[in-house]
C-alpha cells in the first residue's frame, strides 16, 4: 500500500487549471522524484501533498486514509514533512530553536532527544552552532539545519523541494549523498527537481510533469534513457 | 533624453538629502546648545553664556530633576506596555493596529467601573492591594477579549489584502470603540476613586523621592515585561509566535496553527494594554472615551523609536520617550528661553520620533529588514 498518494488531482487557482488529473504514489522507503520545468505545477503538487492547497477534485491519501481536507499539521503529525526550497530557516531564531520547531507537534521527550542526537551525528557542524542565530550560518550549514529540522518531526516521507537550488556545485553533490543516507535509514523521499540528471542518478522511479500533467511515469533508468526527456531536460550532453 | 531625465532625478534626491541634513543639523544644534545652556545655568545662572541663552533662567535643583525623571519614566513605562501590543502585532501581521490605543482605553474604563463598584462596597481603602489585583485581572480579561474580537471580526477577513487595507480598517475600529464607549458610558470624563493615602506618600529609594503610585506603576510594568519576556523567549507558544512572525508558511509546515498563534499575539498585546489602562487610572485618576488616542499615538512612536517588532526595544522606546518628554522641556527648551515649555511635552515626544527616524530609520534596537524578508 502506498504511503502517500495523489488520486486524480485537479487544482485550480481561480480560473487557471494548474494540475490536471495528477496521479502519483510514494511507497514506504522509496526514493522517487518529480521532474519539471518552471510553472509545470511542481510546487502546487507539493502544496497539495502537504495540505497547503486544496484540490478542486481528487484525493490525497496518507497511509490509506483520505486526508484531502485535513490540515497541514494533521499530516505532519502523521509523518509527512518537507525541506522547503531555499531552506527557509527561521533566520532570527537560533539553530536549536529551529530544530525544536521541527519537533513542534511531538510530545515524546525521549524520542525527540534521540532524534536530536541523530541529527548531531549526521551533522557535527550543527551541534557546534547550536546557539547561533540560523541566519548567520553559511549556505551549506543552513541546508544541514533545514534537513535536520525536517528529520526532527520523525518523518516517514520527506518531501524535498529543489534541494540543489541555490547551492554551490560541490554542495549539491554532498546534498544528494545526504539524501541517500537518509533514505538508507528507511525514510521515503520525494524529490522535486529541475536538475533531472542528479535526481535520476539516485532515484528509483520518477515522474515528469509538464503544464500540470504527468507526461512520463517510469523507472529512473528508463527516464534517463528516454530521448524525449534527454532533449528537454538533460540537454545534448546529459547535464543541465 | 534618458540622461537629462536621470540627471533631474539625481538632483532631486540630492535636494531632499540636503533638506534632511538641514533638519538633522537643526535638531543637533538645538539639543547641544540647549544642553550647554542648561549646564551653564546649573553652574551659575549669572555666567555670560547662560545669560545670553536665557536671562531669566534659574536652573533646576537635583530633586526637581529627579522628580521629572521619575514622572517621565512612570509614564514611559505605560507607553512601553502599550507599545508592546503595536510591536507584537506588527511582528506577526506587518501592519500597525491603530485601534490598539482603544484597547488601552477599554482597560482603563473597565478599571474605572470595577474600582468605583469596589469603593461603593467600602473595600477599596481597606483591602487596596486585593482590589487592585481584582481590577487588573478584570481589565486584562476585557481588553484581551476586545483585542481578540477585533482580530476575528475586523482583521482576519483581510488577511490576504494589501497591508494598507487593515491599517485603514484599524482607524475605523478605533473610532468605533471610542463611540461605543460614549454610547455605553456617556461622553463625560469619569474618575477613579481616591487612592489610599499610604500609596500616595513619597518614599525614598536609592536617592530618589518616589511617590508610591509611581513606584507601583514602575513595578507593575517591570513584572509584566518580565512575564512577557518569559512567554516569548522561553515557552513553546512564544517560539511559535516568533516563528509565525518570521515565516507563516514554514511555521504552518512545522505544524503550528498560524491563526491561533495570531490570536494569541493579539491577546497578549491586549493584556499588556489592559495593565497599562489600570496604571493610567491609578496615575491620573480620570478617563474619557478619547483617553486612548494620545497615549496610543505616543506608544506607537515608542515602538518605532525602539525598533518596531522588537519587544525590548518597545519597552526601552517607551521609557526613553516618557523620560524625554518629561525632562526635555525643562532641560533643553527652558535654558533656550522658549516660553511655556511645560505645554510642549507632546511636541517634544513627536520631535523625538522624528529625530530618531532621521538618524536611525530602523529605530534604536531595530534590525534592518529588506522588503522580501518583511513580506
Amino acid at each position: 500500500m502506498p504511503l502517500l498518494e495523489l488520486r486524480g488531482i485537479n487544482t485550480h487557482y481561480g480560473a487557471v487549471h494548474i494540475l490536471k488529473d495528477v496521479d502519483l504514489a510514494i511507497f514506504p522507503g522509496e526514493l522517487v522524484c518529480l521532474l519539471g520545468g518552471n510553472a509545470s505545477g511542481k510546487s502546487t503538487t507539493l502544496k497539495t501533498l502537504l495540505g497547503m492547497v486544496t484540490p478542486t477534485t481528487g484525493d490525497v491519501v496518507l497511509d490509506g486514509e483520505i486526508v484531502t481536507h485535513h490540515s497541514t499539521s494533521y499530516r505532519v503529525e502523521r509523518g509527512v514533512t518537507m525541506v522547503p526550497e531555499n531552506r527557509r530557516l527561521f533566520k532570527r531564531l537560533s539553530v536549536k530553536e529551529n530544530l525544536e520547531l521541527g519537533a513542534y507537534l511531538r510530545t515524546d521527550r525521549d524520542g525527540i532527544a534521540n532524534d536530536l542526537e541523530r541529527v548531531f551525528e549526521m551533522f557535527p557542524r550543527v551541534k557546534e552552532r547550536l546557539n547561533q542565530k540560523s541566519g548567520t550560518l553559511s549556505g551549506g550549514e543552513q541546508q544541514m539545519v533545514a534537513v535536520g529540522r525536517a528529520l526532527m518531526s520523525d518523518p516517514r516521507v520527506l518531501l524535498m523541494d529543489e534541494p540543489s537550488m541555490g547551492l554551490a556545485p560541490a554542495l549539491v553533490q554532498t546534498n544528494f549523498e545526504l539524501i541517500q543516507q537518509i533514505h538508507e535509514e528507511g525514510v521515503a523521499i520525494f524529490i522535486v527537481e529541475q536538475n533531472a540528471n542528479m535526481a535520476l542518478s539516485i532515484a528509483d522511479r520518477g515522474w515528469v510533469l509538464q503544464t500540470g500533467k504527468v507526461v512520463l511515469d517510469d523507472s529512473a533508468e528508463a527516464l534517463l534513457a528516454n530521448p524525449e526527456l534527454r532533449a528537454s531536460y538533460l540537454g545534448e550532453s546529459g547535464s543541465v | 533624453m534618458t540622461t537629462t531625465h536621470d540627471a533631474k532625478l539625481t538632483s532631486r534626491v540630492l535636494w531632499v538629502d540636503r533638506f534632511l541634513t538641514l533638519i538633522r543639523i537643526t535638531f543637533i544644534v538645538v539639543i547641544s546648545v540647549g544642553l550647554l545652556a542648561f549646564v551653564a545655568q546649573q553652574i551659575n545662572p549669572q555666567n555670560p553664556f547662560a545669560q545670553w541663552a536665557n536671562p531669566d533662567a534659574t536652573g533646576l535643583t537635583a530633586p526637581q530633576f529627579k522628580g521629572l525623571l521619575v514622572t517621565g519614566l512612570a509614564q514611559g513605562a505605560m507607553y512601553g506596555l502599550i507599545a508592546l501590543g503595536y510591536s507584537m502585532v506588527y511582528g506577526v501581521l506587518g501592519f500597525i493596529n491603530f485601534a490598539h490605543g482603544e484597547v488601552f482605553m477599554v482597560g482603563a474604563m473597565s478599571g474605572m467601573i470595577t474600582s468605583n463598584k469596589l469603593a461603593d462596597a467600602g473595600l477599596w481603602e481597606d483591602a487596596f492591594l486585593l482590589c487592585l489585583l481584582f481590577i487588573v485581572v478584570t481589565s486584562i480579561l476585557l481588553s484581551t477579549a476586545t483585542a481578540v474580537i477585533m482580530e476575528r471580526v475586523a482583521y482576519r477577513p483581510l488577511r490576504g489584502a494589501p497591508r494598507l487595507i487593515p491599517l485603514i480598517t484599524s482607524i475605523g475600529v478605533s473610532f468605533f470603540l471610542q463611540n461605543l464607549s460614549v454610547v455605553l458610558l456617556g461622553p463625560g470624563a469619569k474618575s477613579y476613586p481616591t487612592l489610599p493615602s499610604w500609596l500616595s506618600q513619597k518614599r525614598s529609594l536609592v536617592g530618589f523621592q518616589i511617590e508610591g503610585t509611581k513606584l507601583l506603576v514602575l513595578l507593575t510594568a517591570a513584572v509584566s515585561m518580565a512575564g512577557l519576556w518569559f512567554l516569548v523567549e522561553r515557552t513553546r507558544t512564544g517560539k511559535a509566535m516568533r516563528a509565525v512572525a518570521e515565516d507563516k508558511e514554514i511555521a504552518a509546515l512545522m505544524g503550528i496553527d498560524v491563526n491561533r498563534t495570531i490570536v494569541k499575539t493579539f491577546a497578549v498585546g491586549g493584556a499588556m494594554a489592559g495593565v497599562a489602562g489600570i496604571l493610567w487610572g491609578i496615575l491620573f485618576r480620570s478617563v474619557i472615551h478619547t483617553t486612548g488616542f494620545l497615549p496610543g499615538i505616543k506608544a506607537f512612536s515608542a515602538a518605532v523609536v525602539g525598533g518596531i517588532g522588537n519587544l525590548g526595544g518597545a519597552m526601552a522606546g517607551g521609557l526613553s520617550l516618557g523620560a524625554a518628554e518629561a525632562t526635555a522641556p525643562l532641560v533643553l527648551l527652558e535654558p533656550l528661553g522658549v516660553d511655556g515649555v511645560s505645554q510642549l511635552r507632546d511636541a517634544v515626544a513627536f520631535a523625538v520620533l522624528i529625530f530618531v527616524l532621521l538618524v536611525r530609520p530602523s529605530g534604536l534596537f531595530g534590525e534592518r529588514l529588506s522588503e522580501d524578508e518583511r513580506a
